[in-house]
Formats: structure tokens, C-alpha cells, sequence
């Protein structure tokens, strides 16, 4: 039996929320019912940060800050939360230190953008790192902003103290069961076989972990939905293991969470899943959803592929074992069968004679989608690749391996007449198209182009930098 | 007894006065205002066809949905179809033919956004569809404009062209933009007693909202009053666009009878609303063998739209900006304003400044490769100077010139001429990523082109108790605006900035402005304040000198108080003493700029008051292999006369810096073969984000160098000509991709350099 109501603690006091239907987004019931405008509508899509509140999530007998795009964010989706907006920042009608530092700063122009920004500051400075260039820009590369430049607010962010908002004193409430209004059920079982039944009892819902692809069809669409099954409280799904041969992360963990794992083990892959989104993005979004939802362009598909990731699905006959590559069928069509759901994604570590590395190209270095994106593991032993797997998205209908590629690379030796002699093979692996992030002309070009990138780097006989963004 | 020091005044770095309510989420935008209740919403049906007749309408389904209380369409509008802001036949609501992707053809008010929504969608519309235009190159073939083209002529360039000893041409381009405004376009209109309207309105020009709602409505303008308290940024996407916006709603409001909000979201917001105009350039010029020009041909075609709106006006500053600093002395220069089945472009900061300076600083760079010397060396050859190298191809003569000034001092300060050896020196060893730097020197035109436009009133009282209400008819859209001109009234009466309260923008408490635009905000509107405050500073002046027994010359405003001599009583304490004496505490005020004509037919006059002049070097890096490009470290040194307050402008010079960069690298807009914008959020359309700032930005204002033109305290506007010094940027790009030829090749990198069109130019550089 469904609850009818969810508490949560908004801006440290408690907070009971009834019949509001569960594909409401947060912004919405913010700005509409609760009357909160601090927050505020910039795009409605989660790309420019004017919406961005904190959650506060229970950790280890603390709460952790995590701030997250309001817009994107479906009401149930609090349960079990903290939730501060802007107006719970200012204690007794001081500023907040972030706030003050921004005022002092010259950061705000017309304003709009500026509650969103002190509330992505404000999870910054929770979060306790040192504000360096590298972090500030992290922390905002959510937030749009587009009168002052963003160099007084940089400046505010390195200036700011961490201090706890307004009140955050009271204890969270736990999160409920199910919640329904409006004839809406939202669904979030704590348990593997109770997804399970209910996938089979409700093949059509669609099954939410972040919501930052679904919460468009919220947010955007304005669809609403009978059921939405949350699988990001399925205790089994947020597990998080490195073994000694393969890395395991629960369809449920988000990029945040497994972002230092995959930064440790591959290289590459922590920037590139730090350009996934922004920390907004980041804190909501899974790997798994990045799995299921089949983008061609899903950034760490191709990363995937290429280290021979093993998906494990499960239904209501067990778990089956797949490799990556062909859970994708065509243009966001998967393998997924109505009554399973994504369990787990397995990741061969590397060998000590594996090199990986994984490019990304988009317009925008931040919060941007990739044109074009390689990955590429190749096994070199005496200057010989006995192995090669590259993969690319942005090339094809779905992240696809680069087979021709592939097989001149392999058993060749490593040098600039096999790069040669890959590129050829490249373009007769894809056919790219045309759209407004590329035209099809620049991505064939691109995808050949990574592999001399890919070649310097990996011989090491370059000292020029081999990319922008590392000068 | 003496006065506390004053905490106000101009010339010192006062915060914008909303910093803390907009740090607090406290500052109230349109669609924060408490809801009336009954407000209905509005959601808009437009057009999937660039081109087509509207056969028929049917709105039945959508008004028969439940919660619904009114669908329009053309044939509803009670008053003139029409919102055009210079010519006439730009309709809020297609008539009869829909002209671009995106035009609005019904309008849904209802109970809330989502039933709104859901109505329009049920607005059945019979279309039959016809050739659009959809291109610029399409339009000039088939003599496809919205006015007659405009030509200015100094000298005779053909003959001189023909007579030099160099000859260049080419074709280039640049992109359009979007304003990408924070908070979309908004506008609550609220039916008042008699068929009165009040409309709140995210407008730039609350003068021309109340004329567009008025005639739609068929009201007079008295019945009309247009409010603004602040905009969430506009940038000159809230110029003519939010006019279409509020008369939308006043139109349901009516239809209604309740008040009528319409909030576009950011996807309608990108497809229906203009844009900055992308340009197509044609050039010729002659030169001689210093690079020194003799004459200069160019074509400008810009995507006007499917009207004209400001175009004609956008080409008058591209034409009165395709010099830039250079004396041409023959100039033959002609503009297009195409219409296309496109939505309909409009103004955005340096309006057409920009376009017009892309071309120049395209030819000086095709110049400089094709005779094989420097860039600076060409620019050099030919900077305005001294008579007779002092006159524009529009007979204005450049009576301040300081560019090079500004130029030599941040070569020096930006050790330009070292760090070019070392970017070159970089590029030796570095074959993937190359470096490239590039200056660009600005000279922008201050004033509005249409005489008209360059007035403003201004409406101050002092009350009895010393504290001061201010109103004027320029808008704050986060400029900064509101406080500079409080500086002015601070300044005039020696009274602290908190005491002077600034108020919305409204037109009934000043009347017949302009738009808050083309960078004369506070030029206009603190001048305007200041006569206000004068008028007032006068009379209070007779008072006090009554009360002292001292010739009014004897008078003294400072520090909060009015002295005679030593004596002295509080700024209060005169007012309330006026107020006794039944003196008037309250005056309007008024300002025209001075010294300014312009014959648009002739294209020839003095359209500008005085210039504003900057410079700029940006040491950029690309990527060779994927066209990916950064911007590593960014100079700047720009005039503002003497600064209002150097802090909001540093703030202008830097977001607007960073603005033109976003247009001139990552900024794409994408039509599809159908004539559809498919860049239009900011998922598929990126402007700059904190990390694209150059990581070294030192920005200055020019020291020491007062407005030798009287304007308000010797002060220049600062809002628009910082977006122009960004063309460094790119311009270090396009030095980047030439020195993979040995900057011996000239080739083609248009306005947004984005990695694709980098990598184009790379591959072409290195042709054979």
C-alpha cells in the first residue's frame, strides 16, 4: 500500500508534502506550491543551473551536501532528503558567507543566475575542497551565467567560508514507502526481488535512477505517468566493488560515487565523466542509466565497449551475463527485456600491458554532448598491439567498435605506418551523420585524427601537449 | 557643525543595488510577483513551416478543453495587428501566412501552463505550404529584402581600387546569436477599470510595450501603463521582442477579462523570439605596398527575417562600423537586409557593430598575408589620425581620437610584442597544439542612429524627512544601471546613495522614452536625473539662502548638508524648510544629446554624440588535429571616459568580453533543411561557462582620460563596445591556423570558430 505523503526537511524545518502527483518537478512545487521563487526557471532542462538547490543526504551519521538541478527532479525523489533552496542560506537575516563573498565580489549583474550559483557554491564549500581553479570550475560548470564573465564569481567562491546553512539542525526524516497522488504511484523498492516483481507486474512504467534524462519528459514533456519505478533505493543496485580482476558498480551508483574508482583505474576516464553534465547532473545521474538509455552519444559507452564491460541483467528467470557491446541493438534500442532491469556493469581491470584512453570532443569543454567520442584498450607487449578494442560514439546509430581499425592494429607493430594504416580503416567503420553538434565530414575526420592523438601519447615521444586543456 | 563623509557620489565603485536581494532570491522577477488569483497562463501555437498560407484556423477542440478561457488568433485582435517598430506590417499573430518555423498563430490562455499547453496543441491549423527563402546567399539571388538596400559612399572606391597597386577580395561570413537572457521573456497583463490595461513586462522599452498593447488593443496610449523593476537580463533580446510578448498577453488578458501572464519557455523562447543577424560579407580592396588602403568595397547581407523589425537599423551601425578605427578614404559600402523565412532578427549588444567590424579586421589580416607583413604594421598604415585622415566614410569627423593611445599602452602592459616571439617560439617545437595571438582595436559610435531615439526624462522627489525617490525611463537589466544613475542624484544633491530610492520604470511616471539601448543608458538617463535634481538643488538653494541671509552663490551641497560659510543645516532639515516655504520639491527632468544629425537616405551626418575606444589581445591555443581551441589568457583596455563606477563597468567589460568570445567561438545556430532551429536550449546551444574564461584575463579601464565631450560627469558608455573586443579572439585563432602555413596563407575561418570550422580551416591551410 502506497504512502500518500512524503516528509522531508525543507530548509531545516520539517516538511510533510501530500498530493502532489509524483512527476511534479521540484522546481515546480517549489516555486508554485511552497511560494520559494528564489529558485529559478532558466531552461527547464537542466543545463543552466538557475534552478540549483543542495540536498542534504544522510552519511555516516552526517549529511553530505550534494546540490542538483530542481528542474530535473521529480518530488518523491526527495524522500529521505534535506532539501535547502536559497532562502534557507541567510541565517537571521545575515548573509551567508557564500552570499556575502558574492556581494563583496561584484558576482551578480541581473541576478537571475545568482541563487542557483550560491547554492552550487554553498555544496562547494560543504564539500571541503580547496577552492583551486580546477575545483571552482567543476563546481560551476553548471551554472550558466550570462552578464558578469564569471570572474567575480570565481573570485567569490575562492574568498567564501563553509558554513552551515540557515538551520539544518533538525534530524532527516527516513524515506518512506511508495508515494502516491493523483492517481500516480511512484514506486521505490529497497530491494532487488521486489523490483523485480515489479517490472513484472508493470512492464511500461519507466524505471527512473537519476532522472536526468527521464525528469525531461517531466520537466519538459509535462508527461505524466500511472507508475514510475525509482530503482535508486534497491539496495542491491548501489553497490560498489572493486575486485582484483574487475571493477562492479550497481546499476543504482551514481557518476559521483564512481567517479574516483574509474579516475584511479583508467586514465581518462575521470575527465571524461567529470565532462559529463556538471555536479548537478553528476549527483543524480548513474552509469546504469547512461547504460539503459542507449544514447548514441551516451559518453561512457564507448569506454565501456572498448575495456569489454559484461552488463548483468536480471528478470524474474535470473540474471544473464552480456557483454556491453551488443546490449545495443540500433538507435537507442536495447537488449533489455521488459521484465529486467539493469543490474550491474562488470569492468575488466587493466593489465600492466593494457593502455586505455578515452577522448572526448564536444564545442564546449563543459557540460556538453560529445560530437564525437573514443575509447581505445590496446594491448602492446615489445611494440607489438596483439590486442586492440576501439569504440566510438557519435559515429553510428549506437557506440559501435571500430572492427577495421581494430584488426590492423592487431598484430601490427606500434607505429605511425599502423596509425596510418588504421585511419584508412576507420573510414570504412562508420558513416557518420550530419547534425547541429557535427557535420558527419568533421567527425570521420576526428575519429582518424584521435588515433594520432592517441599514438602521441601512448609513445611518449612527444613533449608537446597533446590537447588544449592540458596547457 | 560638519556632515558625516559621503557615501555616494560618482566615480567610485558602488555595488549594484540589488546585490543582496538577488544573492537572497529575493529580487522579484515577472514570474515571481505574488499570482493574482484567476491570473491565467499562456502557451503559444506556432507554425511547424517556414513558409505557408493559413488556410483556416480551427480552435474548437482547444477551447472546449476544460480550464480554458480564451484562444486568439489574428482575426481576434481587437486593434491593429501590427507591433512594427519602424515600419509597419509585423504582426504579434500570423495573418493569413505564416513566415517562419516558429511563428506564433494562436495564443491559449487557461487556468494554468500545462492546460494552456495542452490546448494549443489542439489548435487545428489547415496550411498549405510555399517556397521559403531560407538562406542569405537565396535571398540576394532572388532580390529577397525587407527595405531598400542602404549604400554609403565616401570618395570613389571602384576607381581607386582600380588604380592601387594591391588588390584583394573575398567572401566571408558570421554567425548569428542567441541572447540566451537568463530569465526568458515574460509579460502579466492585468485588466484595470475602465479598459485600462497594466502590464508588466521584462522589456528594455516600456515605451514601446504601451504602444504595441495600445494599438493592439485599439486603446489610447493613457490607457496603457507599462511596468519594469528589473529584467533578468535582455542584452537587446528585450528591445522589439518583448513587445510581441506583452501584447500577446494584454490581447488574452482581455479576451479573458483576468489577468494574463505569457512566460515563454526556453525552447519557444530560442524558436520564436530574434536573434542577433548573421552576416555574409563580399570585400574588395585596393592598398598599396605598406598595406595602407585606398579603397574598400563591401557587400553586407544580413538574415534580416521574415521582417524587418530593426534591421535596417542593425545595417546603418554595421555600415557606420566597417571602418573601426581605419580611415577609409574611399568607401563603397552597401547593405542588404534579407528577408528570409527565418525568425525575424533584432537587436543584440553592438548591433551590428560587430558584423560590420568582422569585415575590416578580415581585410586588414588579408592585406597583411598577402603583402607578407605584419598585422599591426597594416593597421598602423592605416589608423585614423590628424585632418585629413580624420573622417569616416559617413562625414563624421573623428574629433577624439585615441586609439593608438590606447593601443601602444596595453601592447605595453600586455608585453605583446615578447609574447608574440614566445607564442612563435612555442610553435616551433609544438605541431598538434598551436598557439596564436592577435589585437583588436575598437572605436564604437555612441548615440542611437535615429535622432529621435536620443532623449530621455527623468522624475525626482525630495521628500520631507531628506529621502529621495528617483524614476527615469531607463530600464535595469542587470547593467547597473539603477545605481549609476542614483550616483548622479547622490552627486547632485551631496546626499548618501541610501537614501535615494530608484523605482520601476514605468510610463506613467516618465513618458515617450527610448529604449534602454545602444549603450546610452546612463549617458541619457543621468543626464535627465540631473536636470531633474538641479531644478530642485535650485529652489532648495533660494531656501536656504533665504534662511542664512547669503546670496544663493553662497550656497554649498555637501556631505549630506547645506552650508552657508561655516553655517550649515541638514539636507532634511532644507527640505522640510522648503516644504514650509511651499516650495516645490519635485521636478521632471530632460535631456537631448547635443551636436547630432543623420540623413539615413544619404547615409552621411554625425550620428554619434562622441566614440568609445578599447583594445584587446587574446593569446588563444588550438588543437590541429581536433579543431578544439581555448582562450589562454585575454588583455583588455578599454575607455570609459571617467568611470560612473569602475566596478560595474569592469563588470560590463568583462561579461561582455566574454559574451563576444562565446560568439565568435562555441555560439552556432543550427537551422535544419526545413528551416528549423534545432540549437535552441542550452543542451544543443553553449555559451561560455566559468571554465571558459581565459584562466589570465587583466582587464582595465584607461586611466586618465575624461570624456572630452560633455556627458554626464565626463563619463562613456560601456555596455556594448567591450562585446567587440572578444574579435581578438578570433582573430589569435585564425593567427593559430596560420601559422601552420608560416602565416603566408590567407584562408577561410568565419564567426563561431568552433572546433568543426577550426579543423576546416586547418585542413585548408595545409592543402597543398
Amino acid at each position: 500500500m502506497a504512502g500518500r505523503s512524503i516528509r522531508i526537511l525543507l530548509n531545516g524545518e520539517p516538511c510533510e508534502i501530500r498530493d502532489v502527483p509524483p512527476a511534479t518537478t521540484v522546481l515546480d512545487w517549489l516555486r508554485t506550491e511552497k511560494r520559494l521563487t528564489g529558485t529559478k526557471e532558466g531552461c527547464a532542462e537542466g543545463d543552466c543551473g538557475a534552478c540549483t538547490v543542495v540536498l542534504g543526504i544522510p552519511d555516516g551519521g552526517g549529511l553530505r551536501h550534494e546540490a542538483v538541478n530542481s528542474c530535473l527532479m521529480a518530488v518523491p525523489q526527495l524522500a529521505g532528503r534535506a532539501l535547502v533552496t536559497v532562502e534557507g542560506l541567510a541565517a537571521n537575516g545575515r548573509l551567508h558567507p557564500v552570499q556575502r563573498a558574492m556581494v563583496e565580489a561584484d558576482a551578480s549583474q541581473c541576478g537571475f543566475c545568482t541563487p542557483g550559483i550560491a547554492m552550487a557554491l554553498y555544496a562547494f564549500l560543504e564539500g571541503g575542497e580547496e577552492p583551486e581553479d580546477e575545483t571552482i570550475h567543476d563546481a560551476l560548470a553548471g551554472n550558466l551565467c550570462r552578464c558578469t564573465g564569471y570572474r567575480p564569481i570565481v573570485d567569490a567562491a575562492r574568498r567564501a567560508e563553509r558554513a552551515p546553512a540557515a538551520a539544518s539542525a533538525a534530524p532527516v526524516p527516513e524515506a518512506g514507502p511508495d508515494y502516491e497522488a493523483g492517481a500516480q504511484t511512484f514506486f521505490a523498492p529497497r530491494t532487488l526481488d521486489a523490483l523485480i516483481a515489479l517490472r513484472v507486474e508493470r512492464p511500461d512504467a519507466p524505471i527512473l535512477a537519476g532522472g536526468t534524462d527521464l525528469g525531461l519528459l517531466f520537466s519538459k514533456e509535462r508527461r505524466a505517468f500511472d507508475a514510475i519505478v525509482s530503482v535508486a533505493r534497491v539496495e542491491e543496485l548501489c553497490r560498489l566493488e572493486v575486485g582484483d580482476d574487475e571493477i562492479e558498480i550497481g546499476a543504482a551508483v551514481t557518476y559521483t560515487r564512481a567517479l574516483p574508482v574509474l579516475d584511479a583505474e583508467y586514465p581518462g576516464m575521470g575527465e571524461l565523466i567529470r565532462r559529463i553534465g556538471s555536479r548537478q547532473i553528476r549527483n543524480l545521474g548513474t552509469i546504469g542509466g547512461n547504460i539503459g538509455n542507449a544514447s548514441p552519444i551516451g559518453d561512457t559507452l564507448p569506454c565501456l565497449i572498448a575495456l569489454d564491460a559484461t552488463l548483468m541483467l536480471r528478470g524474474p528467470d535470473g540474471a544473464r551475463l552480456m557483454p556491453v557491446e551488443d546490449f545495443f541493438l540500433d538507435y537507442r534500442r536495447t537488449d533489455l527485456h521488459p521484465d529486467e532491469v539493469i543490474e550491474a556493469v562488470r569492468i575488466p581491470r587493466l593489465a600492466p600491458d593494457e593502455v586505455f584512453r578515452t577522448y572526448k570532443v564536444s564545442k564546449r569543454y563543459d557540460q556538453d554532448i560529445s560530437a564525437v567520442i573514443g575509447a581505445y584498450r590496446l594491448t602492446v607487449a615489445d611494440g607489438l598491439v596483439s590486442d586492440a578494442r576501439i569504440a566510438y560514439g557519435g559515429m553510428a546509430a549506437t557506440p559501435k567498435r571500430a572492427r577495421r581499425a581494430e584488426r590492423v592494429l592487431t598484430g601490427a607493430v606500434w607505429s605511425e605506418a599502423a596509425v596510418a594504416a588504421a585511419r584508412r580503416a576507420i573510414a570504412d567503420d562508420f558513416e557518420p551523420i550530419d547534425d547541429f553538434r557535427a557535420g558527419a565530414r568533421y567527425r570521420a575526420a576526428v575519429a582518424a585524427n584521435l588515433l594520432d592523438r592517441l599514438y602521441l601519447e601512448t609513445t611518449g615521444g612527444a613533449d608537446a601537449p597533446t590537447g588544449v586543456f592540458a596547457l | 557643525m560638519t556632515g558625516s563623509a559621503l557615501k555616494g557620489g560618482v566615480h567610485r565603485g558602488w555595488r549594484h543595488d540589488s546585490a543582496e536581494k538577488h544573492v537572497t532570491g529575493r529580487a522579484v522577477y515577472i514570474d515571481d510577483m505574488p499570482p493574482v488569483p484567476g491570473t491565467q497562463e499562456i502557451w503559444l501555437a506556432t507554425s511547424p513551416h517556414p513558409y505557408a498560407r493559413i488556410l483556416s484556423i480551427d480552435c474548437a477542440a482547444a477551447r472546449a478543453l476544460p480550464g480554458v478561457s480564451a484562444v486568439v488568433t489574428a482575426a481576434d485582435i481587437p486593434g491593429v495587428n501590427d507591433i512594427a517598430p519602424i515600419f509597419s506590417g509585423e504582426p504579434i499573430l500570423a495573418d493569413g501566412v505564416a513566415e517562419y518555423a516558429g511563428h506564433p498563430v494562436a495564443a491559449v490562455a487557461a487556468s494554468d501552463r500545462d492546460t494552456a499547453r495542452r490546448a494549443a496543441a489542439l489548435v487545428a491549423v489547415d496550411y498549405e505550404e510555399l517556397d521559403p527563402v531560407l538562406s542569405i546567399e537565396e535571398a540576394l539571388e532572388r532580390e529577397s529584402y525587407v527595405a531598400k538596400p542602404q549604400v554609403m559612399k565616401r570618395g570613389d572606391a571602384t576607381a581607386a581600387i582600380a588604380a592601387a597597386p594591391h588588390r584583394i577580395s573575398g567572401e566571408a561570413g558570421c554567425g548569428g546569436q542567441d541572447h540566451f537572457y537568463l530569465e526568458g521573456q515574460v509579460a502579466l497583463a492585468v485588466p484595470q477599470e475602465d479598459s485600462d490595461m497594466l502590464v508588466y513586462s521584462s522589456t528594455q522599452h516600456p515605451t514601446e510595450v504601451q504602444h504595441g498593447v495600445a494599438h493592439t488593443l485599439g486603446v489610447p496610449a493613457n490607457a496603457v501603463t507599462v511596468e519594469v523593476r528589473r529584467m533578468g537580463g535582455a542584452f537587446g533580446g528585450k528591445e522589439s521582442q518583448a513587445t510581441i510578448v506583452a501584447a500577446i498577453a494584454a490581447v488574452l488578458a482581455r479576451a479573458s477579462g483576468r489577468p494574463a501572464k505569457l512566460r515563454l519557455a526556453r525552447d519557444d523562447d530560442m524558436i520564436v523570439t530574434g536573434k542577433r543577424h548573421d552576416f555574409l560579407f563580399r570585400y574588395e580592396a585596393g592598398f598599396d605596398d605598406t598595406g595602407r588602403i585606398a579603397g574598400l568595397d563591401i557587400l553586407f547581407a544580413a538574415r534580416a527575417g521574415n521582417v524587418a523589425d530593426l534591421s535596417t537599423s542593425v545595417m546603418g551601425r554595421a555600415l557606420c562600423h566597417a571602418d573601426n578605427c581605419y580611415d577609409i578614404p574611399n568607401a563603397h559600402f552597401r547593405g542588404y537586409c534579407c528577408k528570409t523565412n527565418t525568425v525575424s532578427n533584432t537587436a543584440f549588444r553592438g548591433f551590428g557593430g560587430p558584423q560590420g567590424m568582422v569585415v575590416i579586421e578580415l581585410a586588414i589580416e588579408h592585406i597583411a598575408r598577402t603583402l607578407g607583413i605584419g598585422v599591426e604594421a597594416v593597421r598602423r598604415a592605416n589608423y585614423y589620425g590628424e585632418a585629413p585622415r580624420n573622417v569616416t566614410p559617413y562625414g563624421q569627423v573623428v574629433d577624439d581620437n585615441i586609439v593608438e593611445q590606447v593601443v601602444d599602452r596595453l601592447s605595453e602592459r600586455a608585453e605583446y610584442e615578447a609574447r608574440r616571439r614566445e607564442v612563435a617560439a612555442f610553435n616551433e617545437t609544438s605541431p598538434v597544439v598551436r598557439k596564436g595571438i592577435a589585437m583588436v582595436p575598437i572605436k564604437f559610435g555612441i548615440s542611437f542612429n535615429v535622432k529621435s531615439l536620443n532623449q530621455a526624462g527623468a522624475l525626482v522627489h525630495v521628500y520631507t524627512d531628506g529621502s529621495v525617490h528617483l524614476n527615469h525611463g531607463g530600464t535595469e537589466m542587470g547593467q547597473g544601471l539603477y545605481v549609476k544613475v542614483a550616483q548622479v542624484v547622490s552627486e547632485a544633491f551631496q546626499i548618501d546613495l541610501d537614501r535615494i530610492k530608484v523605482s520601476a520604470a514605468s510610463t506613467g511616471k516618465v513618458p515617450n522614452t527610448s529604449a534602454t539601448a545602444a549603450s546610452s543608458g546612463s549617458d541619457l538617463n543621468g543626464m535627465a536625473a540631473l536636470d531633474a535634481a538641479n531644478r530642485i538643488k535650485e529652489r532648495m538653494t533660494g531656501v536656504a539662502a533665504d534662511h542664512f541671509g547669503v546670496e544663493p552663490a553662497e550656497i554649498r551641497f555637501a556631505d549630506n548638508r547645506v552650508y552657508a560659510g561655516n553655517r550649515s543645516l541638514a539636507f532634511e532639515e532644507v527640505a522640510k524648510m522648503s516644504w514650509a516655504e511651499r516650495v516645490s520639491l519635485s521636478a521632471t527632468g530632460f535631456y537631448r544629446t547635443p551636436d547630432i544629425h543623420w540623413d539615413p537616405v544619404t547615409m552621411q551626418g554625425r550620428p554619434f554624440f562622441y566614440y568609445a575606444y578599447g583594445a584587446c589581445i587574446a593569446e588563444v591555443a588550438i588543437d590541429a588535429l581536433t579543431g578544439e581551441n581555448r582562450v589562454l589568457r585575454a588583455d583588455i583596455l578599454e575607455d570609459c571616459g571617467t568611470s560612473l563606477n569602475p566596478a560595474i563597468d569592469l563588470g560590463q567589460i568583462e561579461g561582455g568580453f566574454v559574451q563576444g568570445m562565446g560568439w565568435v567561438t562555441m555560439e552556432e545556430l543550427w537551422w535544419d533543411g526545413e528551416g528549423r532551429l534545432r540549437t535552441h536550449g542550452p543542451s544543443t546551444y553553449k555559451i561560455p561557462g566559468s571554465r571558459d574564461v581565459p584562466p589570465v584575463f587583466n582587464v582595465h579601464i584607461l586611466e586618465d582620460s575624461p570624456n572630452p565631450h560633455p556627458t554626464i560627469f565626463r563619463s562613456k558608455a560601456v555596455g556594448e563596445p567591450p562585446l567587440m573586443l572578444a574579435l581578438s579572439v578570433w582573430l589569435a585563432i585564425r593567427d593559430a591556423v596560420s601559422s601552420l602555413a608560416g602565416h603566408r596563407r590567407f584562408v577561410r575561418l568565419d564567426p563561431p570558430a568552433t572546433p568543426e570550422r577550426v579543423l576546416a580551416a586547418v585542413e585548408e591551410v595545409r592543402a597543398p
